[in-house]
């Protein structure tokens, strides 16, 4: 018990109440809080909030480890080099960490020092919803996006979107969402067009050279160097004939299914090895997760289900209307492409922003997945649909809910 | 051009499928209606059993149910799903245990609905019978509230604001009993009876829903209810309790039966052997119960009943209290004998202790705590829904039952994410939860901090009832009477959340919260 004696020494005051929130938050951590119960009950589940919410954080593991490679791979394979999958393992590995790690730093440095100041100024203890929301952010964004538009992206989301309702549990909205709409809505042009998806290689097209940086040129290659492993390379280079960032859903709008094959076979977009948001990508991976949140009972299968069954009548009905190439997609496919699992698994299952009766849950999963995909097929913007339904959906949640409690309240009282 | 071309001959064969699906619907379709004329039709004819039996269709509830046991076929039985048995170290064998209990107390705030000040027969010193009164509510001053045991009244101690903590009798070692006339229930006016009962001490038993008060003398309760079985963590067990008391028993139940206008209805184990005093028992309905916790409680038993509305008040009993009434009537005397079981983790010897009501519990627990166990807490009644008590309080009026178990006031080491800490748990995050059978010793640590609300659905998972438990509790926390009476608060009390409370993530006092807006409706009524 020596760690806790050292803990109990250095906690500061409780005046300072900023410095005293944080040390309580690293505390909590480390050491399960001595609190007893009251009368009530006396013996409590062993179940809390911290364990909950850090199970998602382990079913999101594979995304994040995938996800990392699938960053460097799509930037080398941009630039016509290892174009498979595992040669330059250490390349793509290290690129990407070079990428994702600032990501998820700056993302929950921010965040979570919104959170510590709030909880500071009202007397709470922090609480854990930023644990998840902190590991979804660099998920759902692209890889090249700039730090500050990150940074700003999470400080909207954070405090506008949860602390101005009143912390974790209280908010309407989803908030790695609404960071995300934020950076969609604000930097328009930092988050469309063919390029954003793959890192590293606008820079290549106005320079002919890839702007590695000092980390990678003077840390990352000598190291390389020393166990005589390729190293990154500034030479001038061009795009590999053919190359395309663009994501499988742009093709698919553009020129049905027929032009998403010529560039990605159904196998990688299954695997993931293609340009898209850091995790969303790799399917295989997130269903693990997905299976991962039904076993420990955290996730809903209700909403998963209802959404994938929304989403698939929808288009289905999209294929019997058949007006457009992107209507042409046959339902079935519509699933390989975007970030449809990603969404369904982490985002539209989050116990807060969703439905909270077993009824509102379908009724809300089964609308989700059947606006979303209208808006994936028909919105000419920006092909891809999630994001703005569960926000949407998010809006109506207590409305499928009230709906479920006056039926139940009107039974009760016709009975009585 | 090509991708349109094809999306033709795409759709001709989808419509064929659509068709056929629409011909499937229509058939499904008339199937329904088919089937609802039957209902209706068996709903006229006069059948008293419930629609769904009449029904081609198996509604969804019947196929996920468990199969009600074949000797259970005919009788009305409810096979509850939700729920969740916690298996406590120190289950209560089936034997008596020795304890010298010197003191009693009967304690006014166990009675919920009188003033906290009630007026005083006794005064400190006065030599006391069992049955002998001991002090009544000013507005209802028939209604006796009498001595456990007899012997000295040697304290009166007040609590708070002057109210009358407990009023403690040092017992006689040979029990003396206040004579009863002999009174014939069978051919008595009702409202005779009820002043027999009131004057003898025996009223203040019957418990009202809602809210859990002493019977109102002014209403004839709609139904009476009693669960001859706890589910609750090492509960006592009944069917030991009651062998040799069976005559008070029947006598019990035939007192209730003219008490009220409709049954009096018992709830008994469907999965288990259920004694010929319950299963046999005349003037009442028995309807067989199976499931986890809280399936014994009373408040689930009448939920799927008869449940409680607007059209009245019913009635509860334990099992003892049910003895005392009937001994009333057999024996002619005021018999607060209770059988308490003495459980818990942190009991060397668990058991049964024969004693009164209100025995003091430190004396029922004399040498019988666990080495070892140095920080203890004493519950009068279950882990759940009991009463902290220290060895020099008293054992609650309605209460057969106490619990140790070690205060977990130590910090541990990562304790919110540890797979290896065996804790009971209804989830799979907790790994030990998959040998639900292993029985646990569990402290009193809350194992998290409280938080907001995040968690969906989780109360709902161990509370068979048709009530949405987070959004009631969410109604009555913001005190908005129209929806905490719609989504059924009247239907509950303290014990029926009390599950849901040890299972919430959010560490949230369910039923403390339950309790200020039970309050609070009582008072806007």
């Amino acid at each position: 018990m020596a760690l806790i004696d050292f803990f109990k020494k250095i906690e500061p005051s409780k005046d300072k109440r900023l410095l005293h929130t944080a040390y309580d938050a690293v505390f909590t951590f480390a050491f399960a809080p001595d609190e007893v119960t009251k009368n009530g009950v006396h013996i409590r589940d062993a179940v809390d909030l911290k364990r909950t919410m850090f199970q998602v954080v382990i079913a999101l593991q594979l995304c994040y480890l995938f996800g990392t490679y699938n960053i460097g791979h799509q930037h080398f394979k941009a630039l016509g080099m290892y174009p498979d999958l595992f040669q330059a393992f250490h390349l793509k590995l290290f690129y990407g960490l070079t990428k994702l790690l600032p990501l998820f730093i700056v993302t929950n440095v921010v965040g979570l020092g919104i959170e510590i100041f709030y909880a500071a100024k009202k007397g709470h203890s922090v609480e854990e919803g930023f644990l998840v929301t902190g590991a979804l952010i660099p998920l759902i964004m692209p890889p090249d996006l700039p730090l500050w538009m990150l940074a700003l992206s999470v400080a909207f989301a954070v405090i506008l979107g949860k602390e101005a309702f009143g912390g974790t549990g209280m908010n309407i909205w989803n908030i790695a969402l609404l960071s995300r709409v934020f950076v969609f809505f604000a930097y328009p042009l930092e988050i469309s067009g063919d390029e954003v998806w793959v890192s590293g290689i606008e820079s290549t097209k106005a320079l002919s050279a890839v702007d590695y940086n000092w980390f990678h040129l003077n840390v990352l290659n000598p190291i390389f160097g020393w166990f005589g492993g390729s190293q990154f390379d500034t030479a001038s280079r061009v795009l590999a004939d053919g190359f395309t960032g663009a994501t499988p859903l742009s093709l698919a709008y553009n020129g049905g299914w027929s032009a998403v094959t010529e560039h990605y076979s159904t196998g990688q977009m299954f695997w993931g090895t293609i340009p898209g948001s850091i995790g969303e990508t790799s399917k295989p991976f997130i269903l693990f997760g997905a299976i991962y949140l039904l076993v420990m009972k955290i996730g809903s299968w209700r909403i998963m289900l209802s959404m994938f069954i929304g989403a698939a009548i929808c288009a289905l009905l999209m294929n019997a209307w058949g007006a457009t190439p992107f209507m042409t997609v046959p339902w079935y496919y519509q699933f390989y492409m975007g970030s449809f699992f990603f969404a369904m698994a982490f985002m539209a299952t989050d116990p807060v922003t969703a439905a909270s009766t077993s009824r509102g849950k379908l009724l809300y999963g089964f609308f989700i997945g059947f606006v979303g995909m209208i808006i994936r097929v028909i919105n000419p913007a920006y092909p891809e649909g999630w994001m703005l339904s569960i926000l949407l959906f998010n809006t109506f949640a207590p409305l499928f809910d009230h709906s479920v409690l006056q039926r139940n309240m009107a039974k009760r009282l016709k009975s009585a | 051009m090509s991708c349109f071309g094809q999306s033709g001959t795409g759709s001709t064969s989808f419509v064929g499928i659509l068709l056929i699906v629409a011909a499937l619907v229509a058939v499904f379709v008339l199937l329904l209606i088919a089937d609802s004329i039957m209902r209706v039709e068996a709903k006229s004819q006069g059948f008293e059993e419930k629609e769904e039996e009449f029904s081609l269709i198996p509604s969804l509830k019947s196929i996920f149910q468990k199969r009600k046991p074949d000797h259970l076929v005919g009788k009305p039985t409810h096979m509850l799903t939700e729920g969740h048995d916690i298996v406590l170290e120190g289950e209560p064998h089936q034997h008596l245990l020795h304890a010298e209990v010197a003191t009693f107390a009967v304690q006014p705030s166990n009675f919920r609905g009188i003033f906290p000040i009630p007026k005083l027969h006794v005064a400190v010193g006065d030599d006391v019978m069992a049955g002998d009164p001991l002090f009544y509510d000013k507005s209802t001053e028939h209604i006796k509230y009498v001595a456990p045991v007899s012997g000295e009244v040697v304290e009166i101690n007040r609590g708070a604001k002057r109210s009358i903590a407990e009023i403690v009798i040092l017992a006689d070692k040979e029990q003396r009993y206040a004579e009863i006339p002999s009174f014939d229930y069978e051919k008595a006016e009702r409202s005779e009876l009820v002043r027999f009962i009131q004057a003898h001490g025996a009223w203040p038993l019957l418990r009202q829903r809602p809210y859990d008060v002493v019977a109102d003398e002014a209403e004839t309760p709609r139904d009476i209810f009693i669960s001859t079985f706890d589910s609750a963590p090492a509960a006592p067990d009944s069917a030991y309790i009651i062998q040799g008391r069976e005559r008070d028993f029947q006598a019990g139940i035939n007192v209730l039966a003219r008490l009220t206008d409709g049954k009096v209805y018992l709830g008994a184990k469907a999965d288990e052997a259920v004694p010929a005093v319950f299963a046999d028992a005349q003037n009442a309905e028995v309807h067989y119960f199976g499931g986890s916790h809280p399936v014994g409680n009373v408040g689930t038993q009448i939920h799927h009943i008869k449940p409680i509305g607007r059209d009245g008040v019913v009635w509860t009993l334990g099992v003892q209290d049910v003895l005392t009434l009937g001994a009333l009537f057999t024996q002619r005397r005021y018999d607060a004998s209770r059988t308490v079981a003495i459980t818990g983790p942190c009991v060397d010897d668990a058991g049964y202790v024969k004693t009164f009501i209100g025995a003091r519990v430190g004396d029922l627990l004399k040498s019988n705590i666990k080495e070892g166990c140095d920080n203890v807490r004493l519950i009068s009644g279950d882990v759940l829904s009991g009463q902290q008590k220290s060895a020099e309080e008293y054992l609650d009026f309605h209460d057969d039952q106490v619990t140790v178990l070690e205060e977990g006031d130590s910090y541990e080491m990562f304790g919110w994410l540890s797979p290896f800490s065996v804790k009971p748990s209804v989830s799979p995050m907790v790994p030990s939860s998959i040998f639900s059978d292993v029985a646990l010793a569990p402290s009193t640590n809350t194992n998290g901090e409280r938080r907001a609300f995040v968690v969906t659905g989780q109360y709902e998972k161990v509370m068979p009832m048709d009530i949405l438990l987070q959004h009631l509790i969410k109604a009555t926390m913001a005190n908005d009477i129209e929806r905490m009476e719609g989504l059924g608060i009247l239907e509950i009390i303290e014990e029926d959340v009390a599950l849901p409370e040890f299972v919430c993530t959010s560490k949230m006092p369910l039923q403390e919260i339950l309790r200020d807006g039970l309050d609070y409706m009582r008072e806007q009524d």
